[in-house]
C-alpha cells in the first residue's frame, strides 16, 4: 500500500523542483521580449548603444537560462520517476502537449538561443533580430504548451475514462487546447514573467543610476523596462482576475478555500479582505469584508451564488458515497470484461470513480470503507484554507505594488526626471526579488489548492504516486536539494558579479570600469586584437 | 489510418528521435568525453568547446522530446521503465545538469580550478547519460523485473545495483563507445592542429572498440540471453492492455526476427559497416564521411537493439504477461494520429533550421580564434 510518507515526499519533491524549475523561467519569458525591443530598438536607430544593451540583458538572460534549462530536464522526466501510476493513468492526454512543446517550441527557442548569443558576426542585423524574435516566440509557445498540460490538471476537458484501457483518455484535443482555465492561466503566467523581467532590468539600471555610472545605458534601459512593465503588470491584473473566474467555475472547492469562504452566503458574496481562519472550528475568527466584490470577481453577476466550504462538502460526500459503487464495479470489471452486471452499474457511478478512489487513501478495499474513513475522505476534499487564503492575499498585494511602481516609474520616464527621484530607483532595486515572490505564491494557491487532487475530480494526488521505496525519495531529494543549492549559489554569484560589471563586462571599451585600465578607450594599445575594440 | 499501423509507425518514430538523440546530442557529448584528453591548455579547450557552443542547447531537445514523445506515445514505458529505473534515471538526469551550467558559466570566471570542475562536469554530462541508456538497454534485453495489478499499477522489484550486470554493462560502453566515436568524428571536422590530430586517433581507437564490442554484445545476444515471444494471438487493433495477453521466455528468441523478416539482417549489417567504414574515414582523413558513417552506426546499433526485441519494448522477467510491446503499452488511437501529426509538421522544421544554424556557425575553430574572441564566446 502507499504510505503517506511516501505521498507526502513525492509532493514535496515535486514541489521543491517545480518551484525552484520556476525562479528561472519568469525571467526568460519576459526578458527574451525585452531584447526583442531593444533589438528592434538597434535595427531601426542603427545605435550601437542598442546592440551593447541587447548584448548584455542577454547575458544576464544565459546565466538565468543555463539554469532554467538544468532544472527543467528534471521537469520532463520527474512524472515517469516519481508519478508512475500518474503518468500511465493520464499519458494520453498529459503527454501530448509536452511532447508538442517539444517539437514546437523548445526545439524553436534552444536552437535560436544559441545564434543568438554567438551569431552576431555572422548574421545581418535583419536576421539576428529575427533569431532573437524566434528564441522570444519559443519561450513564450513553450510556456503555452505547458500550461495547456498544467490547466487540464486543474480542469481536465475533453477526456474520458476508458475500463478496457484503466486510464483516462483523450477524445477532444481542441477542447483541451482551448480550455479556458488553460488559455486563462497561460495569459496571466506569462504577464508575469513579463513583470519579472521588467522589474530585473528596472532595478539593476536603478543600480546604476544610482551610482552614477553607465548614464545612458542605464536611462534607457529603465525606460523600455518601465513602459513595459507598466503593461505588464496592468495585464497579470486583469488577467489574473480571469484565471480567478475560471476557478470559480471549475475548482468551487479552491476557491472557497482562497476565500476562506466557510458557509455560502447570498449572491452577491463579499470578499473578504482580511481574516483569521480557524480550521478546526470551520470558521474565520476575525474578518473584514468589503460586500458584493467577491460575487462580483467569482460569478460575474450579482445574482449567481458561490458554494462555501459546508455545501461542497456535503455534495462531495454524495459524490464519494456514488463513487464507492463506481470502484466496486470496475474491480469486478478489471477480473472480467464481460461482467455485464458490473458495466452497468460501473456506466451509472462512473462519473464519481474518481471520488471513489479517494478513499484509496484510508482502505486498499474501497468498498469497506468505513463511515469514518468516508468522512476523512470528504475533509479532505478541501485544500486547507490558511494557506491558500494568505498566498492569495500576499501575491494580490504584490500585483498592485508592482502596478504603482511601473505606473510611477512610466510617468516619470515620460516626464523624464527619473534619475533625480531616488526613492524611486531605490524601491525599483530593492523591490527586485518580489516578483519572484509573487509567482512562487501564484503557483502554490494553483497547486496547492488543487490538493487532493493530482488531476481534479478525477484522479487522487495520493494514488498517483510511483510505488518505490520512502528511501529512494530521501536520497532523491537529498540529491536535488544539494545540487540545486550549490547551483543557485554559483548562479546567484555569477549574475550579482556580471550585473555589478555592468556593459563593461562586453569588452568593447566604452562602459564605465573600462576607461580607468590603461589602453582602453582611449587611444589603441599596440598589437592589441582589432577583434577586442 | 488503423490503429495496429499507428502503433508500428510510433515504433518506429521513438526509434527516429532516439537516433536523432544519438546523432545531434551524441555529438556534443562525445565532445564532452573527450574534452579533458584532447585539450590540453584553456585555449585549447575553449577551442573544443566552441565547436558546439551554438548548437549543445537545441541538440539537447532531441532527449526532452524523446522524453515527451514516450510520455504522449507510450505512457505505459514512460511509467514503468522510469520509475523502475529510479537511480539510474536520476543519476543521468544530475550528470546532465552539469551541461547547461557547464557551458555557459565555465569562461565566465578566470579562474584555472573553476574552469577545470566545469571541463570534469561537462565529461560527466558527456560520458555518463550514454553509459546509462545502453544499461538501460542491456537490461531491457534481459527483460526487467516488474509486474502490474488489475489497476495497472506497477510495481518494480528488481534493485539499481541489479541493474549493473555484466552484460548490461557491456551494452553501456558500447553506448558509450558510440558516442565518443560521434563526438570525435565531429570535432574532427571542427577543429584543426593538435587538437585535430588527437581527436581523430580518439575517432579511430572509439570507432574500432565499438565494432569489437558490438560484435561480442551480438554473440552475446544471440547464445547466452533468453528472449521473450508473445504466445496468446495478437491482434494489433485491440486496445491497450499489457494483461491480456501471455508471454514465454525461450531461448535464443532475440533471433527469431531475423528469421522471419529478410530485411530484419541488414539492421546491424549495417552498424557492421558504417562502424567499419567510419574508421576508416577517419584513417583517410575524411571527416564529414567519417560522421555521416558514425552517425549511421548510431541508428544501426539502436535500430539492432529495436529489431532484435521487437514487438518487445520492455519485457518482465518476474511476470511475463506485464510486458510491454508496441501493441499494449501505447496511447490511445486519437493520441498517436494526432502526435503523428504533430511530428510530420514540425520535424521537417526542426531539421530544416537546425541545419541552418550548423551552416551559419560552420567552419573551423581555432584557438587564434578564442583569444581574439574572449569576451563573446564560451
Amino acid at each position: 500500500m502507499l504510505t503517506e510518507e511516501l505521498v507526502d515526499l513525492s509532493r514535496l519533491q515535486f514541489a521543491a523542483t517545480a518551484l525552484y524549475h520556476f525562479l528561472f523561467v519568469p525571467l526568460t519569458l519576459g526578458l527574451s521580449f525585452i531584447l526583442v525591443i531593444m533589438e528592434l530598438t538597434y535595427v531601426i536607430t542603427d545605435r550601437p548603444i542598442y546592440k551593447d544593451m541587447t548584448r548584455f540583458w542577454g547575458k544576464l538572460f544565459g546565466i538565468n537560462f543555463a539554469l532554467g534549462v538544468t532544472t527543467g530536464i528534471t521537469m520532463e522526466f520527474q512524472f515517469g520517476t516519481n508519478w508512475a501510476y500518474y503518468s500511465h493513468y493520464v499519458g494520453d492526454i498529459f503527454g501530448a502537449p509536452l511532447a508538442i512543446e517539444g517539437l514546437m517550441a523548445f526545439f524553436l527557442e534552444s536552437t535560436f538561443i544559441g545564434l543568438f548569443f554567438f551569431g552576431w558576426d555572422r548574421l545581418n542585423k535583419w536576421q539576428h533580430f529575427m533569431v532573437t524574435v524566434l528564441m522570444a516566440v519559443g519561450s513564450n509557445l513553450s510556456a503555452l504548451w505547458i500550461l495547456i498540460a498544467n490547466g487540464w490538471m486543474q480542469d481536465p476537458v475533453g477526456a474520458e475514462f476508458s475500463f478496457a484501457t484503466m486510464r483516462m483518455e483523450m477524445t477532444d484535443f481542441w477542447a483541451i487546447v482551448f480550455n479556458p482555465t488553460a488559455q486563462a492561466k497561460f495569459v496571466h503566467t506569462v504577464s508575469a514573467g513579463y513583470v519579472t523581467a521588467s522589474l530585473f532590468v528596472l532595478g539593476i539600471s536603478s543600480y546604476y543610476l544610482l551610482k552614477g555610472r553607465d548614464l545612458d545605458f542605464a536611462r534607457r534601459s529603465f525606460r523600455i523596462a518601465a513602459g513595459f512593465g507598466f503593461a505588464s503588470a496592468l495585464s497579470v491584473i486583469v488577467l489574473g482576475d480571469e484565471s480567478g473566474y475560471t476557478v470559480s467555475e471549475s475548482q468551487q472547492a479552491k476557491m472557497a478555500a482562497i476565500e476562506a469562504m466557510w458557509e455560502t452566503e447570498p449572491a452577491p458574496a463579499a470578499f473578504t479582505l482580511f481574516a483569521l481562519p480557524n480550521e478546526a472550528a470551520q470558521r474565520n475568527d476575525y474578518e473584514l469584508q468589503i460586500p458584493y466584490m467577491l460575487g462580483l470577481i467569482g460569478t460575474r453577476s450579482i445574482s449567481e451564488t458561490l458554494p462555501g466550504i459546508r455545501e461542497i462538502k456535503e455534495k462531495n460526500r454524495a459524490r464519494i458515497e456514488s463513487g464507492m459503487l463506481a470502484v466496486a464495479a470496475l474491480e469486478k470489471i478489471r477480473k472480467n470484461r464481460d461482467d455485464w452486471d458490473a458495466r452497468s452499474q460501473f456506466d451509472l457511478h462512473k462519473a464519481d470513480l474518481g471520488f471513489g478512489l479517494l478513499l484509496k487513501k484510508y482502505t486498499v478495499d474501497v468498498s469497506q470503507a468505513t463511515p469514518e474513513m468516508i468522512q476523512q475522505a470528504v475533509d479532505s476534499t478541501i485544500p486547507r484554507v490558511a494557506p491558500l487564503f494568505w498566498s492569495f492575499r500576499l501575491m494580490v498585494a504584490l500585483g498592485f505594488a508592482f502596478l504603482l511602481l511601473f505606473s510611477l516609474a512610466l510617468f516619470h520616464s515620460i516626464k523624464g526626471n527619473f534619475i533625480e527621484k531616488k526613492w524611486l530607483l531605490r524601491w525599483a532595486l530593492w523591490f527586485i526579488p518580489m516578483p519572484w515572490i509573487a509567482a512562487e505564491l501564484g503557483w502554490v494557491v494553483a497547486e496547492y489548492g488543487r490538493q487532493p487532487w493530482s488531476i481534479y475530480g478525477v484522479l487522487p494526488t495520493h494514488i498517483s504516486v510511483s510505488n518505490i521505496s520512502v528511501g529512494n525519495i530521501y536520497g532523491s531529494l537529498a540529491g536535488f536539494v544539494g545540487f540545486y543549492t550549490v547551483l543557485l549559489i554559483v548562479e546567484m554569484y555569477l549574475m550579482t558579479k556580471y550585473a555589478r560589471l555592468g556593459p563593461a563586462s562586453l569588452g568593447t571599451g566604452k562602459y564605465y570600469g573600462e576607461t580607468s585600465k590603461p589602453g582602453v578607450g582611449g587611444a589603441l594599445p599596440a598589437g592589441a586584437p582589432a577583434s577586442r575594440i | 489510418m488503423d490503429y495496429e499501423t499507428l502503433k508500428l509507425v510510433w515504433w518506429l518514430l521513438v526509434g527516429v528521435l532516439l537516433v536523432g538523440f544519438a546523432i545531434m546530442d551524441g555529438h556534443d557529448m562525445g565532445m564532452g568525453v573527450l574534452l579533458p584528453f584532447v585539450g590540453r591548455n584553456d585555449l585549447e579547450r575553449r577551442a573544443v568547446i566552441n565547436t558546439v557552443a551554438p548548437h549543445w542547447d537545441g541538440n539537447q531537445v532531441w532527449f526532452i522530446t524523446a522524453g515527451g514523445a514516450i510520455f504522449a506515445a507510450w505512457p505505459l514505458v514512460y511509467a514503468t521503465a522510469f520509475s523502475g529505473f529510479y537511480w539510474a534515471m536520476m543519476a543521468a538526469l544530475w550528470a546532465l545538469f552539469f551541461r547547461p551550467v557547464g557551458f555557459d558559466y565555465r569562461s565566465k570566471i578566470q579562474n584555472p580550478t573553476w574552469r577545470s570542475i566545469w571541463d570534469w562536469g561537462l565529461f560527466i554530462g558527456g560520458a555518463v547519460p550514454p553509459i546509462i541508456f545502453g544499461v538501460a538497454f542491456g537490461n531491457l534485453l534481459q527483460g526487467v523485473p516488474f509486474h502490474f495489478n488489475d489497476f495497472l499499477m506497477s510495481t518494480y522489484t528488481g534493485s539499481f545495483w541489479a541493474l549493473l550486470n555484466p552484460f548490461a554493462l557491456l551494452a553501456g560502453v558500447v553506448s558509450l563507445g558510440m558516442i565518443t566515436f560521434q563526438g570525435a568524428n565531429y570535432l574532427m571536422m571542427r577543429t584543426e592542429g593538435d587538437i585535430y590530430r588527437r581527436v581523430r586517433t580518439a575517432s579511430m581507437l572509439a570507432g574500432s572498440l565499438t565494432l569489437l564490442l558490438f560484435a561480442l554484445a551480438g554473440v552475446w545476444v544471440a547464445i547466452g540471453i533468453d528472449g521473450y515471444v508473445i504466445t496468446s494471438a495478437i491482434d494489433g487493433n485491440s486496445l491497450p492492455d499489457p494483461l491480456y495477453k501471455t508471454v514465454a521466455i525461450k531461448e535464443g528468441a532475440w533471433m527469431l526476427n531475423y528469421n522471419r523478416y529478410a530485411w530484419a539482417i541488414w539492421v546491424p549489417t549495417v552498424a557492421f559497416a558504417a562502424l567499419g567504414l567510419g574508421v576508416v574515414f577517419a584513417q583517410s582523413k575524411k571527416a564529414g564521411l567519417a560522421f555521416w558513417s558514425s552517425s549511421v552506426a548510431c541508428a544501426g546499433i539502436i535500430g539492432t537493439a529495436g529489431v532484435s526485441m521487437f514487438p518487445f519494448i520492455m519485457p518482465s522477467s518476474t511476470d511475463p504477461r506485464s510486458s510491454l510491446t508496441v501493441y499494449d503499452a501505447v496511447s490511445s488511437h486519437l493520441t498517436l494520429g494526432l502526435m503523428l501529426g504533430a511530428t510530420v509538421i514540425f520535424m521537417p522544421l526542426i531539421i530544416f533550421y537546425t541545419s541552418w544554424a550548423y551552416k551559419v556557425m560552420w567552419g573551423k575553430v581555432t584557438t587564434e580564434y578564442i583569444a581574439a574572441n574572449d569576451k563573446s564566446v564560451y
